[in-house]
């Protein structure tokens, strides 16, 4: 899975901390954090942080069958 | 256009938009993407942050999109050469591949340190990327005594930041007299330099390295500078800003030099006359485009929101031509964080010839400056005050007086000076 987040857009609401603690995390008052590649097992919460962004910064791509047999 | 052949020369962050933009657009041809690492595109911002800090892996940054995108990929094989009259992008290997339609989104590079043989020494380093990453991850990991850093840019500050979050001794070096004091000026770079030296960096501002010196095993193990001080440390970090990566157009006829490919409003790029090529667009860090916010001048913007609006743009332009795409006028927008600070930027700050915080106040350390020009409102700069930013969006577009907000309540009147730019001092 691969995760990307702008950070021009970002205004640290930090709905996705919330979302998929795991895999995003604010530093300080409002540096975002976060696991670029986070594992297919998570799918569910990271879809949920994307959903919950009230600037919708968050991009995901889901793997394709080949990356996911690798 | 949606047919035919487009070229994207260069793989990473403003390629893979404007080839994305393409295929968003109905564009149904062949599309080929160039790029001279062996890496499909992969963020950078990361590489100077989390990566070496450890929380994230250098080969982790992938961008979302890459899965998707019908597209053919040449990777790991440098554009060398462009025959502009009959249409093709030639390869280091020898490849000609001909286009109806070419991107130019091949970026920049680290500047490197000017003395080439000190440049090679074992333990110097120059931050660009993935694989420049994991290199000066790796070198961290060894626990070096001491970490030099030459330039207190946005890159030098950020990795700094990292190497102090490692527990790391770290020394930087920058001839100007506060950090970030050619981006922001030195008001904003003098509270810069507390946070630096706050965070327990060893800040050696209005300092200029003149020689590395190595060991006899070829490792450096000190800087000796301008003034006759010696800095011990057994890894560098050359952190002198970008040079764009236009050699190789030389000869193609096309406007190009270290400081970018010029092109027009609607990305096409222009040729030694100024006319523009109606096939050959440019993109992201290596475009020098005129900005009509800040009266036509060229201007080259190593930013990611740049770069990912641009190629979106020139992919405009390419499809349905320069009178539908319009021109390019994205407000410029940045971010770096560092020391624990979130800085934003929208607009450019070069030629202010003011500053004045109007909203907190950098003794809270939150804080929001506006930047003026003869009178108007030409850039904004928040710290760790990222909501406050979106305000200030309208009065840079509309050129509003400065400062463009009185009467806060934490600023109930601000008091603009001169904002200590290099470019402000020299004019």
């Amino acid at each position: 899975m691969r995760v990307v987040v702008d950070l021009n857009r970002c205004q640290a609401y930090a709905q996705c901390c919330y979302a998929a603690p795991e895999r995003f995390v604010l530093q300080g008052d409002e540096i975002l954090a976060y696991d670029p590649a986070p594992p297919a097992a998570e799918r569910a919460a990271i879809d949920r942080a994307v959903q919950a962004c009230p600037v919708r910064a968050i991009r995901v791509e889901h793997d394709g069958p080949a990356e996911r047999a690798a | 256009m949606r047919d035919g052949t487009i070229v994207v020369a260069g793989a990473s962050l403003a390629g893979l938009h404007g080839a994305e933009a393409l295929r968003r657009g109905g564009f149904a041809g062949r599309l080929i993407l160039v790029g001279d690492e062996p890496h499909r595109p992969y963020d950078r911002p990361p590489l100077s942050k989390h990566v070496l800090t450890g929380e994230v892996d250098a080969g982790a940054t992938t961008l979302p999109g890459v899965g998707t995108l019908d597209a053919e990929w040449r990777l790991g094989v440098p554009a060398a050469g462009l025959d502009r009259a009959g249409r093709a992008l030639l390869l280091a290997d020898g490849t000609r591949l001909p286009f109806d339609r070419l991107l130019i989104a091949t970026g920049a590079r680290a500047r490197p340190w000017p003395q080439a043989d000190e440049a090679r020494l074992s333990g110097v380093h120059t931050l660009r990327g993935r694989d420049d990453a994991a290199a000066l991850a790796a070198g961290l990991a060894a626990r070096p005594g001491r970490v030099l850093i030459l330039g207190a840019g946005f890159i030098g500050g950020e990795v700094a930041s990292s190497i102090r979050a490692l527990g790391l001794p770290v020394t930087v070096v920058d001839p100007e007299p506060a950090p970030l004091a050619r981006a922001l000026g030195r008001v904003l770079g003098g509270f810069m330099a507390g946070r630096m030296e706050a965070s327990g960096v060893d800040l050696r501002p209005g300092a200029r390295v003149a020689r590395l010196e190595g060991d006899g095993a070829g490792r450096v193990r000190a800087a000796h500078l301008a003034d006759g001080g010696t800095i011990e440390a057994d890894l560098v970090v050359v952190a002198l800003g970008a040079v764009r990566n236009t050699a190789w157009l030389a000869g193609s006829g096309l406007s190009a030099d270290e400081g970018g490919l010029s092109c027009d409003g609607a990305c096409r790029a222009l040729d030694e006359a100024g006319r523009p090529d109606e096939a050959i667009f440019a993109a992201g860090d290596v475009a020098r485009f005129p900005h009509p916010l800040y009266g036509g001048r060229p201007v080259a913007l190593e930013h990611w929101g740049n770069a990912v609006a641009q190629g979106a743009h020139a992919a405009r332009a390419m499809l349905d031509g320069p009178e539908a795409a319009g021109a390019y006028a994205e407000l410029p927008a940045f971010w770096s964080s560092q020391f624990g600070l979130n800085i934003k930027s929208l607009g450019l700050t070069e030629e202010a010839d003011a500053v004045a915080i109007v909203q907190g106040d950098p003794r809270t350390g939150r804080f929001l400056a506006v930047y003026g020009r003869e009178g108007r409102t030409i850039a904004a700069v928040a710290v760790n005050a990222g909501r406050w930013l979106p305000a200030y969006e309208a009065p840079i577009r509309d050129g509003a007086p400065f400062p463009p907000i009185t009467g806060g309540a934490d600023q109930p009147s601000p008091a603009p000076v001169p904002p200590g730019l290099p470019s402000a001092q020299a004019a």
